[in-house]
Protein backbone atom coordinates (compact mmCIF):
# COMPACT_ATOMS: atom_id res chain seq x y z
CA UNK A 1 0.00 0.00 0.00
CA UNK A 2 1.67 3.16 -1.14
CA UNK A 3 1.17 6.07 -3.46
CA UNK A 4 4.18 4.87 -5.47
CA UNK A 5 2.62 1.47 -6.14
CA UNK A 6 -0.75 3.02 -6.96
CA UNK A 7 0.94 5.30 -9.49
CA UNK A 8 2.64 2.29 -11.09
CA UNK A 9 -0.49 0.19 -11.37
CA UNK A 10 -3.06 2.93 -11.69
CA UNK A 11 -5.08 1.11 -9.04
CA UNK A 12 -6.48 3.50 -6.43
CA UNK A 13 -7.13 0.63 -4.01
CA UNK A 14 -3.35 0.54 -3.55
CA UNK A 15 -3.49 3.96 -1.90
CA UNK A 16 -2.95 4.11 1.86
CA UNK A 17 -6.21 4.71 3.71
CA UNK A 18 -7.36 5.46 7.21
CA UNK A 19 -7.50 1.76 7.84
CA UNK A 20 -3.70 1.70 7.78
CA UNK A 21 -2.66 2.66 11.30
CA UNK A 22 0.33 4.67 10.08
CA UNK A 23 -1.84 6.58 7.59
CA UNK A 24 -5.04 7.10 9.50
CA UNK A 25 -4.56 10.86 9.71
CA UNK A 26 -3.41 11.18 6.11
CA UNK A 27 -6.01 9.31 4.16
CA UNK A 28 -5.20 9.22 0.45
CA UNK A 29 -7.71 6.55 -0.57
CA UNK A 30 -10.62 8.62 0.66
CA UNK A 31 -9.41 11.72 -1.19
CA UNK A 32 -8.14 10.43 -4.53
CA UNK A 33 -10.97 8.72 -6.41
CA UNK A 34 -9.19 8.64 -9.75
CA UNK A 35 -5.48 9.00 -10.34
CA UNK A 36 -4.71 11.75 -12.83
CA UNK A 37 -2.92 10.78 -16.03
CA UNK A 38 0.83 10.49 -15.98
CA UNK A 39 2.69 13.78 -16.42
CA UNK A 40 4.23 14.37 -19.85
CA UNK A 41 7.85 15.19 -20.48
CA UNK A 42 8.19 18.91 -19.86
CA UNK A 43 9.79 20.94 -22.65
CA UNK A 44 9.58 24.43 -21.20
CA UNK A 45 12.08 26.38 -19.15
CA UNK A 46 12.09 25.90 -15.39
CA UNK A 47 12.78 29.02 -13.38
CA UNK A 48 15.48 29.04 -10.70
CA UNK A 49 14.72 27.14 -7.49
CA UNK A 50 14.54 28.50 -3.96
CA UNK A 51 18.13 27.54 -3.14
CA UNK A 52 19.66 29.09 -6.27
CA UNK A 53 22.85 30.85 -5.34
CA UNK A 54 23.51 28.71 -2.26
CA UNK A 55 24.47 25.47 -4.01
CA UNK A 56 27.58 24.44 -5.94
CA UNK A 57 25.48 22.34 -8.27
CA UNK A 58 21.96 21.23 -9.07
CA UNK A 59 20.15 17.96 -9.73
CA UNK A 60 16.85 18.69 -11.42
CA UNK A 61 13.76 16.53 -11.82
CA UNK A 62 10.73 17.84 -13.67
CA UNK A 63 7.44 15.94 -13.87
CA UNK A 64 9.11 12.92 -12.29
CA UNK A 65 11.94 12.76 -14.85
CA UNK A 66 15.58 13.48 -14.29
CA UNK A 67 16.36 16.47 -16.49
CA UNK A 68 19.87 17.56 -15.65
CA UNK A 69 22.75 17.47 -13.20
CA UNK A 70 25.01 20.48 -13.22
CA UNK A 71 28.08 21.22 -11.16
CA UNK A 72 29.39 19.47 -8.10
CA UNK A 73 30.54 20.33 -4.61
CA UNK A 74 29.71 20.00 -0.95
CA UNK A 75 26.45 21.90 -1.28
CA UNK A 76 24.01 20.49 -3.83
CA UNK A 77 20.48 21.49 -4.73
CA UNK A 78 18.08 18.63 -5.43
CA UNK A 79 14.89 19.83 -7.08
CA UNK A 80 11.63 18.07 -7.81
CA UNK A 81 9.38 20.27 -9.91
CA UNK A 82 5.76 19.52 -10.77
CA UNK A 83 5.12 21.51 -13.92
CA UNK A 84 1.86 20.27 -15.44
CA UNK A 85 -1.63 20.73 -14.01
CA UNK A 86 -3.69 17.73 -12.91
CA UNK A 87 -1.12 15.06 -13.69
CA UNK A 88 0.65 12.45 -11.63
CA UNK A 89 4.32 11.65 -11.36
CA UNK A 90 6.70 9.48 -9.41
CA UNK A 91 10.43 9.90 -8.99
CA UNK A 92 13.14 8.12 -7.09
CA UNK A 93 16.72 9.04 -6.43
CA UNK A 94 19.59 7.32 -4.66
CA UNK A 95 22.38 9.20 -2.97
CA UNK A 96 25.60 7.98 -1.38
CA UNK A 97 27.79 10.14 0.83
CA UNK A 98 31.21 8.47 0.80
CA UNK A 99 32.96 7.69 4.10
CA UNK A 100 34.42 10.83 5.63
CA UNK A 101 32.75 13.10 3.09
CA UNK A 102 30.42 15.97 3.87
CA UNK A 103 27.37 17.09 1.94
CA UNK A 104 24.68 19.69 2.37
CA UNK A 105 21.63 18.74 0.35
CA UNK A 106 19.21 21.58 -0.34
CA UNK A 107 16.13 19.76 -1.49
CA UNK A 108 13.07 21.49 -2.87
CA UNK A 109 9.68 20.20 -3.91
CA UNK A 110 8.27 22.89 -6.13
CA UNK A 111 4.67 22.94 -7.17
CA UNK A 112 4.56 24.99 -10.36
CA UNK A 113 1.22 23.61 -11.44
CA UNK A 114 -2.17 22.92 -9.88
CA UNK A 115 -3.82 19.78 -8.62
CA UNK A 116 -1.01 17.31 -9.29
CA UNK A 117 -0.25 14.03 -7.50
CA UNK A 118 3.42 13.37 -6.84
CA UNK A 119 5.52 10.75 -5.10
CA UNK A 120 9.24 11.04 -4.44
CA UNK A 121 11.35 8.28 -2.92
CA UNK A 122 14.93 8.87 -1.78
CA UNK A 123 17.46 6.26 -0.78
CA UNK A 124 20.33 7.80 1.10
CA UNK A 125 23.46 6.12 2.44
CA UNK A 126 25.77 8.13 4.66
CA UNK A 127 29.16 6.40 4.99
CA UNK A 128 31.28 5.91 8.07
CA UNK A 129 32.28 9.22 9.59
CA UNK A 130 30.47 11.10 6.83
CA UNK A 131 28.10 14.00 7.33
CA UNK A 132 24.87 14.92 5.58
CA UNK A 133 22.70 17.95 6.19
CA UNK A 134 19.37 17.71 4.40
CA UNK A 135 17.18 20.78 4.19
CA UNK A 136 13.81 20.03 2.63
CA UNK A 137 11.62 22.91 1.45
CA UNK A 138 8.19 21.77 0.31
CA UNK A 139 6.19 24.36 -1.57
CA UNK A 140 3.09 22.65 -2.91
CA UNK A 141 -0.02 23.83 -4.65
CA UNK A 142 -3.07 24.02 -2.35
CA UNK A 143 -4.80 21.19 -4.29
CA UNK A 144 -1.76 18.94 -4.63
CA UNK A 145 -1.22 15.48 -3.18
CA UNK A 146 2.43 14.95 -2.36
CA UNK A 147 4.30 12.14 -0.61
CA UNK A 148 8.05 12.31 -0.03
CA UNK A 149 9.72 9.31 1.56
CA UNK A 150 13.39 9.15 2.47
CA UNK A 151 15.22 6.10 3.79
CA UNK A 152 18.50 7.06 5.37
CA UNK A 153 21.13 4.48 6.26
CA UNK A 154 23.91 5.78 8.49
CA UNK A 155 27.39 4.33 8.93
CA UNK A 156 29.30 4.33 12.20
CA UNK A 157 30.15 7.80 13.42
CA UNK A 158 28.03 9.42 10.71
CA UNK A 159 26.15 12.66 11.20
CA UNK A 160 22.72 13.32 9.73
CA UNK A 161 20.93 16.63 10.18
CA UNK A 162 17.55 17.26 8.67
CA UNK A 163 15.11 20.15 8.66
CA UNK A 164 11.81 19.96 6.80
CA UNK A 165 9.98 23.22 6.04
CA UNK A 166 6.49 22.88 4.71
CA UNK A 167 3.34 24.88 4.09
CA UNK A 168 1.29 21.74 3.36
CA UNK A 169 -0.86 20.73 0.40
CA UNK A 170 -4.35 19.29 -0.06
CA UNK A 171 -2.76 16.21 1.42
CA UNK A 172 0.94 15.86 2.04
CA UNK A 173 3.25 13.49 3.86
CA UNK A 174 6.98 13.91 4.43
CA UNK A 175 8.26 10.65 5.81
CA UNK A 176 11.79 9.92 6.97
CA UNK A 177 13.22 6.60 8.09
CA UNK A 178 16.63 6.61 9.71
CA UNK A 179 18.61 3.44 10.41
CA UNK A 180 20.84 4.58 13.22
CA UNK A 181 23.89 2.40 13.85
CA UNK A 182 24.72 4.04 17.14
CA UNK A 183 28.52 4.07 17.51
CA UNK A 184 28.76 7.82 17.97
CA UNK A 185 26.48 8.52 15.05
CA UNK A 186 24.46 11.70 15.50
CA UNK A 187 21.04 12.56 14.17
CA UNK A 188 19.18 15.86 14.26
CA UNK A 189 15.70 15.49 12.82
CA UNK A 190 13.67 18.68 12.73
CA UNK A 191 10.66 20.17 11.06
CA UNK A 192 8.50 23.26 10.76
CA UNK A 193 4.98 23.33 9.39
CA UNK A 194 2.97 26.50 8.89
CA UNK A 195 -0.48 25.70 7.57
CA UNK A 196 -3.50 27.77 6.67
CA UNK A 197 -6.70 27.40 4.62
CA UNK A 198 -7.47 23.68 4.17
CA UNK A 199 -3.88 22.57 3.94
CA UNK A 200 -2.62 19.34 5.42
CA UNK A 201 0.94 18.37 6.31
CA UNK A 202 2.11 15.14 7.87
CA UNK A 203 5.63 14.75 9.18
CA UNK A 204 6.32 11.15 9.99
CA UNK A 205 9.69 9.89 11.22
CA UNK A 206 10.96 6.49 12.23
CA UNK A 207 14.40 6.27 13.81
CA UNK A 208 15.77 2.85 14.64
CA UNK A 209 18.77 2.72 16.97
CA UNK A 210 20.63 -0.52 16.31
CA UNK A 211 23.95 0.06 18.06
CA UNK A 212 25.35 1.52 21.25
CA UNK A 213 25.95 5.18 21.98
CA UNK A 214 23.89 6.87 19.28
CA UNK A 215 22.32 10.30 19.63
CA UNK A 216 19.03 11.50 18.15
CA UNK A 217 17.69 14.98 18.76
CA UNK A 218 14.35 15.75 17.23
CA UNK A 219 12.41 19.02 17.30
CA UNK A 220 9.34 19.78 15.21
CA UNK A 221 7.25 22.89 15.64
CA UNK A 222 4.17 23.93 13.78
CA UNK A 223 1.24 26.27 13.49
CA UNK A 224 -2.19 25.58 12.06
CA UNK A 225 -4.78 28.24 11.23
CA UNK A 226 -8.15 28.27 9.49
CA UNK A 227 -9.17 24.65 8.79
CA UNK A 228 -5.66 23.30 8.38
CA UNK A 229 -4.46 20.03 9.80
CA UNK A 230 -1.00 19.18 11.05
CA UNK A 231 0.11 15.62 11.69
CA UNK A 232 3.22 14.58 13.55
CA UNK A 233 4.13 10.93 13.99
CA UNK A 234 7.51 10.33 15.55
CA UNK A 235 8.72 6.88 16.37
CA UNK A 236 12.04 6.08 17.95
CA UNK A 237 12.95 2.42 18.33
CA UNK A 238 15.87 1.41 20.53
CA UNK A 239 16.79 -2.18 19.69
CA UNK A 240 18.10 -4.67 22.23
CA UNK A 241 21.75 -3.93 22.94
CA UNK A 242 21.60 -0.31 21.75
CA UNK A 243 22.78 0.88 25.14
CA UNK A 244 23.77 4.47 25.91
CA UNK A 245 21.35 5.68 23.28
CA UNK A 246 20.42 9.30 23.88
CA UNK A 247 17.17 10.10 22.05
CA UNK A 248 15.03 13.16 22.57
CA UNK A 249 11.91 14.05 20.66
CA UNK A 250 9.93 17.26 20.88
CA UNK A 251 6.83 18.29 18.99
CA UNK A 252 5.19 21.60 19.86
CA UNK A 253 2.38 23.24 17.96
CA UNK A 254 0.11 26.25 17.98
CA UNK A 255 -3.54 26.05 17.03
CA UNK A 256 -4.79 29.47 15.97
CA UNK A 257 -8.33 28.55 15.01
CA UNK A 258 -11.17 26.45 16.40
CA UNK A 259 -11.49 24.57 13.12
CA UNK A 260 -7.82 23.69 12.76
CA UNK A 261 -6.49 20.37 13.96
CA UNK A 262 -3.25 18.79 15.13
CA UNK A 263 -2.78 15.06 15.46
CA UNK A 264 0.39 13.94 17.17
CA UNK A 265 1.71 10.54 18.02
CA UNK A 266 5.12 10.40 19.65
CA UNK A 267 6.26 6.82 20.23
CA UNK A 268 9.32 5.54 22.04
CA UNK A 269 9.82 1.79 21.74
CA UNK A 270 12.72 0.89 23.99
CA UNK A 271 14.14 -2.61 24.16
CA UNK A 272 17.53 -1.73 25.67
CA UNK A 273 18.61 -0.84 29.18
CA UNK A 274 20.74 2.11 30.14
CA UNK A 275 19.32 4.56 27.65
CA UNK A 276 18.24 8.18 27.96
CA UNK A 277 15.03 8.73 26.02
CA UNK A 278 12.47 11.47 26.38
CA UNK A 279 9.67 13.02 24.42
CA UNK A 280 7.64 16.14 24.88
CA UNK A 281 4.50 17.06 23.01
CA UNK A 282 2.56 20.27 23.57
CA UNK A 283 -0.29 21.85 21.67
CA UNK A 284 -1.72 25.20 22.62
CA UNK A 285 -2.68 28.70 21.65
CA UNK A 286 -0.60 31.85 21.62
CA UNK A 287 -0.16 33.51 25.00
CA UNK A 288 -2.90 36.17 24.94
CA UNK A 289 -1.07 38.19 27.60
CA UNK A 290 1.93 38.40 25.29
CA UNK A 291 -0.35 39.43 22.40
CA UNK A 292 -1.83 42.23 24.53
CA UNK A 293 1.63 43.31 25.69
CA UNK A 294 2.79 43.65 22.06
CA UNK A 295 -0.40 45.47 21.08
CA UNK A 296 -0.06 47.86 24.01
CA UNK A 297 3.32 48.83 22.55
CA UNK A 298 1.63 49.69 19.26
CA UNK A 299 1.95 46.47 17.26
CA UNK A 300 -1.33 45.62 15.48
CA UNK A 301 -2.94 42.33 16.46
CA UNK A 302 -2.20 40.31 13.30
CA UNK A 303 1.39 41.49 13.28
CA UNK A 304 1.75 40.65 16.97
CA UNK A 305 0.41 37.14 16.42
CA UNK A 306 2.69 36.59 13.42
CA UNK A 307 5.69 37.88 15.37
CA UNK A 308 5.00 35.53 18.28
CA UNK A 309 4.46 32.58 15.92
CA UNK A 310 7.69 33.38 14.11
CA UNK A 311 9.49 33.44 17.44
CA UNK A 312 7.87 30.13 18.42
CA UNK A 313 9.19 28.24 15.41
CA UNK A 314 12.42 30.23 15.35
CA UNK A 315 14.00 27.74 17.73
CA UNK A 316 13.94 25.14 14.94
CA UNK A 317 15.41 27.57 12.41
CA UNK A 318 18.28 28.34 14.78
CA UNK A 319 19.30 24.67 14.76
CA UNK A 320 20.17 24.73 11.04
CA UNK A 321 23.97 24.61 10.77
CA UNK A 322 24.35 25.93 7.22
CA UNK A 323 24.31 29.75 7.32
CA UNK A 324 22.68 30.29 3.94
CA UNK A 325 20.04 27.63 4.53
CA UNK A 326 19.29 29.02 7.99
CA UNK A 327 18.78 32.53 6.59
CA UNK A 328 16.61 31.13 3.83
CA UNK A 329 14.55 29.17 6.36
CA UNK A 330 14.09 32.31 8.48
CA UNK A 331 12.99 34.24 5.39
CA UNK A 332 10.62 31.42 4.41
CA UNK A 333 9.00 31.48 7.87
CA UNK A 334 8.61 35.27 7.70
CA UNK A 335 7.05 35.02 4.25
CA UNK A 336 4.62 32.29 5.28
CA UNK A 337 3.50 34.48 8.17
CA UNK A 338 3.17 37.58 6.01
CA UNK A 339 6.13 39.27 7.67
CA UNK A 340 8.34 39.95 4.70
CA UNK A 341 10.69 42.88 5.23
CA UNK B 1 -4.43 65.79 28.56
CA UNK B 2 -6.04 62.70 30.17
CA UNK B 3 -9.68 63.15 31.11
CA UNK B 4 -11.63 60.39 32.82
CA UNK B 5 -15.25 61.07 33.55
CA UNK B 6 -17.58 58.89 35.61
CA UNK B 7 -15.88 55.70 34.38
CA UNK B 8 -17.62 52.45 35.26
CA UNK B 9 -16.17 49.08 34.30
CA UNK B 10 -16.77 45.49 35.19
CA UNK B 11 -15.13 42.12 34.80
CA UNK B 12 -17.72 39.55 33.84
CA UNK B 13 -20.60 40.57 36.13
CA UNK B 14 -18.52 42.15 38.84
CA UNK B 15 -18.38 45.96 38.87
CA UNK B 16 -14.84 47.12 39.66
CA UNK B 17 -14.78 50.79 38.70
CA UNK B 18 -17.83 52.66 39.95
CA UNK B 19 -17.53 56.18 38.67
CA UNK B 20 -13.90 57.32 38.42
CA UNK B 21 -13.44 60.96 37.52
CA UNK B 22 -9.94 62.30 37.06
CA UNK B 23 -8.14 64.99 35.11
CA UNK B 24 -4.37 64.85 34.54
CA UNK B 25 -3.15 67.99 32.75
CA UNK B 26 -0.09 67.90 30.51
CA UNK B 27 3.15 68.29 32.44
CA UNK B 28 1.74 66.82 35.65
CA UNK B 29 2.36 63.57 37.48
CA UNK B 30 -0.59 62.18 39.38
CA UNK B 31 -0.39 59.28 41.76
CA UNK B 32 -3.19 56.82 42.37
CA UNK B 33 -2.92 55.05 45.68
CA UNK B 34 -5.28 52.60 47.22
CA UNK B 35 -5.71 49.33 49.02
CA UNK B 36 -5.57 45.98 47.26
CA UNK B 37 -8.71 45.33 45.27
CA UNK B 38 -9.59 49.02 44.90
CA UNK B 39 -9.47 48.81 41.10
CA UNK B 40 -6.03 50.34 40.49
CA UNK B 41 -4.87 47.75 37.96
CA UNK B 42 -8.32 47.63 36.38
CA UNK B 43 -8.10 51.36 35.74
CA UNK B 44 -4.76 50.92 33.96
CA UNK B 45 -6.07 48.02 31.87
CA UNK B 46 -9.29 49.79 30.92
CA UNK B 47 -7.30 52.84 29.81
CA UNK B 48 -4.95 50.69 27.71
CA UNK B 49 -7.66 48.47 26.21
CA UNK B 50 -6.99 45.00 27.57
CA UNK B 51 -9.67 42.42 26.79
CA UNK B 52 -11.98 41.10 29.50
CA UNK B 53 -13.11 44.48 30.84
CA UNK B 54 -16.42 46.00 29.93
CA UNK B 55 -16.92 49.72 30.22
CA UNK B 56 -20.54 50.25 31.20
CA UNK B 57 -20.58 54.01 31.63
CA UNK B 58 -18.39 57.08 31.38
CA UNK B 59 -15.61 58.32 29.12
CA UNK B 60 -11.84 58.50 28.89
CA UNK B 61 -10.00 60.69 26.42
CA UNK B 62 -6.51 61.90 25.68
CA UNK B 63 -6.26 65.47 24.41
CA UNK B 64 -9.95 65.35 23.58
CA UNK B 65 -9.75 62.09 21.59
CA UNK B 66 -11.85 59.22 22.85
CA UNK B 67 -9.69 56.28 23.92
CA UNK B 68 -12.27 53.67 24.78
CA UNK B 69 -13.35 52.96 21.19
CA UNK B 70 -9.76 52.32 20.04
CA UNK B 71 -7.79 49.10 19.78
CA UNK B 72 -4.85 48.81 22.22
CA UNK B 73 -2.33 49.39 19.42
CA UNK B 74 -4.26 52.46 18.24
CA UNK B 75 -4.17 53.87 21.78
CA UNK B 76 -0.42 53.22 21.85
CA UNK B 77 -0.01 55.10 18.57
CA UNK B 78 -1.97 58.02 20.13
CA UNK B 79 0.65 58.03 22.86
CA UNK B 80 -0.69 55.88 25.73
CA UNK B 81 1.98 53.70 27.32
CA UNK B 82 1.25 51.25 30.11
CA UNK B 83 4.24 50.03 32.06
CA UNK B 84 3.26 46.55 33.22
CA UNK B 85 3.45 45.44 36.82
CA UNK B 86 4.76 42.12 35.51
CA UNK B 87 6.32 42.66 32.07
CA UNK B 88 5.96 39.64 29.78
CA UNK B 89 8.82 37.45 28.64
CA UNK B 90 8.84 37.03 24.86
CA UNK B 91 11.22 34.19 23.94
CA UNK B 92 12.67 34.31 20.44
CA UNK B 93 12.01 38.00 19.87
CA UNK B 94 15.13 40.04 20.64
CA UNK B 95 14.33 43.18 22.63
CA UNK B 96 15.67 45.40 19.85
CA UNK B 97 13.51 43.67 17.24
CA UNK B 98 10.43 43.98 19.42
CA UNK B 99 10.97 47.66 20.11
CA UNK B 100 11.82 48.51 16.51
CA UNK B 101 8.66 46.70 15.37
CA UNK B 102 6.66 48.72 17.90
CA UNK B 103 8.30 52.05 16.99
CA UNK B 104 7.65 51.49 13.29
CA UNK B 105 4.09 50.25 13.81
CA UNK B 106 3.31 53.40 15.76
CA UNK B 107 4.94 55.56 13.13
CA UNK B 108 2.97 53.88 10.36
CA UNK B 109 -0.26 54.34 12.32
CA UNK B 110 0.50 58.07 12.58
CA UNK B 111 1.35 58.33 8.89
CA UNK B 112 5.05 58.89 9.57
CA UNK B 113 8.06 57.31 7.88
CA UNK B 114 9.63 54.27 9.53
CA UNK B 115 12.85 54.84 11.42
CA UNK B 116 15.99 53.73 9.57
CA UNK B 117 18.08 51.01 11.20
CA UNK B 118 21.20 53.15 11.87
CA UNK B 119 19.17 55.93 13.49
CA UNK B 120 17.27 53.39 15.57
CA UNK B 121 20.47 51.71 16.79
CA UNK B 122 22.08 55.02 17.67
CA UNK B 123 19.06 56.05 19.72
CA UNK B 124 18.88 52.63 21.38
CA UNK B 125 22.55 52.82 22.39
CA UNK B 126 22.11 56.26 23.93
CA UNK B 127 18.98 55.35 25.88
CA UNK B 128 20.39 52.00 27.03
CA UNK B 129 23.51 53.69 28.36
CA UNK B 130 21.47 56.24 30.29
CA UNK B 131 19.51 53.42 31.94
CA UNK B 132 22.65 51.35 32.58
CA UNK B 133 21.33 48.57 30.34
CA UNK B 134 24.02 46.36 28.81
CA UNK B 135 23.47 46.67 25.04
CA UNK B 136 24.09 42.93 24.62
CA UNK B 137 20.96 42.28 26.71
CA UNK B 138 18.91 43.96 23.99
CA UNK B 139 19.93 41.28 21.53
CA UNK B 140 18.43 38.53 23.66
CA UNK B 141 14.79 37.45 23.88
CA UNK B 142 12.79 40.30 25.43
CA UNK B 143 12.81 40.00 29.23
CA UNK B 144 13.70 36.30 29.05
CA UNK B 145 15.53 35.36 32.23
CA UNK B 146 15.72 38.99 33.33
CA UNK B 147 15.43 39.89 37.02
CA UNK B 148 12.47 41.96 38.20
CA UNK B 149 14.64 45.08 38.20
CA UNK B 150 15.95 44.40 34.70
CA UNK B 151 12.41 43.94 33.39
CA UNK B 152 11.31 47.28 34.84
CA UNK B 153 14.37 48.98 33.39
CA UNK B 154 13.41 47.43 30.04
CA UNK B 155 9.94 48.99 30.41
CA UNK B 156 11.50 52.40 30.98
CA UNK B 157 13.82 51.80 28.03
CA UNK B 158 10.80 51.09 25.82
CA UNK B 159 9.15 54.28 27.07
CA UNK B 160 12.26 56.24 26.21
CA UNK B 161 12.34 54.71 22.72
CA UNK B 162 8.63 55.15 22.02
CA UNK B 163 8.39 58.60 23.56
CA UNK B 164 4.71 58.33 24.50
CA UNK B 165 2.55 61.32 25.42
CA UNK B 166 1.01 59.73 28.46
CA UNK B 167 2.53 57.16 30.82
CA UNK B 168 0.67 54.83 33.11
CA UNK B 169 2.98 53.14 35.58
CA UNK B 170 1.28 50.16 37.19
CA UNK B 171 2.99 49.23 40.48
CA UNK B 172 6.35 49.97 38.92
CA UNK B 173 8.02 49.65 42.32
CA UNK B 174 6.91 46.08 42.95
CA UNK B 175 9.80 43.67 43.06
CA UNK B 176 12.47 46.36 42.97
CA UNK B 177 15.33 46.74 45.43
CA UNK B 178 16.36 50.24 46.37
CA UNK B 179 19.12 50.54 43.72
CA UNK B 180 16.83 49.37 40.93
CA UNK B 181 14.12 51.70 42.21
CA UNK B 182 16.51 54.65 41.94
CA UNK B 183 17.56 53.82 38.39
CA UNK B 184 13.96 53.26 37.27
CA UNK B 185 12.79 56.48 38.95
CA UNK B 186 15.59 58.49 37.36
CA UNK B 187 14.51 57.05 34.01
CA UNK B 188 10.91 58.07 34.61
CA UNK B 189 11.90 61.52 35.88
CA UNK B 190 13.99 62.06 32.75
CA UNK B 191 10.77 61.64 30.77
CA UNK B 192 8.92 64.35 32.69
CA UNK B 193 8.18 67.22 30.39
CA UNK B 194 5.66 70.03 30.02
CA UNK B 195 3.75 68.20 27.28
CA UNK B 196 3.68 64.74 28.86
CA UNK B 197 1.41 63.46 31.62
CA UNK B 198 1.85 60.52 33.96
CA UNK B 199 -0.33 58.39 36.14
CA UNK B 200 1.65 56.53 38.78
CA UNK B 201 -0.27 53.68 40.34
CA UNK B 202 1.18 52.39 43.56
CA UNK B 203 0.26 50.74 46.80
CA UNK B 204 3.15 52.22 48.75
CA UNK B 205 4.34 55.73 49.29
CA UNK B 206 7.99 54.71 48.81
CA UNK B 207 7.98 55.16 45.01
CA UNK B 208 6.68 58.73 45.45
CA UNK B 209 9.86 59.68 47.31
CA UNK B 210 11.60 59.22 43.97
CA UNK B 211 8.89 60.18 41.49
CA UNK B 212 7.37 63.26 43.09
CA UNK B 213 3.71 63.62 42.16
CA UNK B 214 1.87 66.92 41.68
CA UNK B 215 -1.36 65.38 42.91
CA UNK B 216 -2.27 62.25 44.88
CA UNK B 217 -5.63 60.49 44.58
CA UNK B 218 -6.99 57.71 46.74
CA UNK B 219 -8.89 54.99 44.90
CA UNK B 220 -11.05 52.82 47.11
CA UNK B 221 -13.84 50.43 46.08
CA UNK B 222 -13.81 51.75 42.52
CA UNK B 223 -14.03 55.47 43.22
CA UNK B 224 -11.64 58.35 43.87
CA UNK B 225 -12.42 59.09 47.51
CA UNK B 226 -9.82 61.71 48.28
CA UNK B 227 -7.41 63.96 46.39
CA UNK B 228 -4.64 66.19 47.59
CA UNK B 229 -1.02 67.23 47.25
CA UNK B 230 2.04 65.05 47.91
CA UNK B 231 1.37 65.33 51.64
CA UNK B 232 -1.64 63.01 51.20
CA UNK B 233 0.72 60.14 50.33
CA UNK B 234 2.66 60.70 53.56
CA UNK B 235 -0.55 60.79 55.52
CA UNK B 236 -1.65 57.48 53.97
CA UNK B 237 1.69 55.96 54.82
CA UNK B 238 1.20 56.97 58.45
CA UNK B 239 -2.48 56.19 58.81
CA UNK B 240 -3.18 53.42 56.30
CA UNK B 241 -6.23 53.07 54.09
CA UNK B 242 -8.69 52.07 56.82
CA UNK B 243 -10.76 55.21 56.93
CA UNK B 244 -11.18 55.27 53.12
CA UNK B 245 -12.13 51.63 52.93
CA UNK B 246 -14.78 52.30 55.57
CA UNK B 247 -15.98 55.49 53.87
CA UNK B 248 -16.28 53.86 50.47
CA UNK B 249 -18.20 50.84 51.67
Amino acid sequence: MSLASALKTGDVTELPSRRDEDWRWTDLRGLVRVLPESAPKFDGQVAAGPFAGLADGEILFVNGRHVSTNGQGEVMALRFVAATDKTSQGASYALVVEPGASLTLLESHEGRAAGYVTDVALDIAVGEGASLTRIVLVDDDAEAVDVVTARVELGAGATFNQTVLTSGARRQRIETHVAHPGAHAQVRLDGIYLLNAQRHADQTTVVTHDGVDGVTSQLTKGMVADQARGVFQGRIIVQPGADQTDARMGHHALILSDKAEIDAKPELLIFADDVACAHGNTIGALDEEAVFYARQRGIPELEARAMLTEAFVGEVVERIEHDGARELAAAWVAKQLGREE
Amino acid sequence: MLSINNLHARVEDKPILKGVTLEVPAGEVHAIMGPNGAGKSTLSYVLSGRGGYEVTEGTASLNGEDLLSLEPNERAAKGVFLSFQYPLEIPGVPALTFIRTAVNAQRRARGEDEIAAPAFLKLAKEKAASLKIDFEMLKRGLNVGFSGGEKKRMEIFQMAMLSPKFLILDETDSGLDIDALKIVSEGVNALRSPDRGMLVITHYQRLLDYIKPDRVHVLAAGRIVASGGPELALQLEAEGYDKYVGAAA
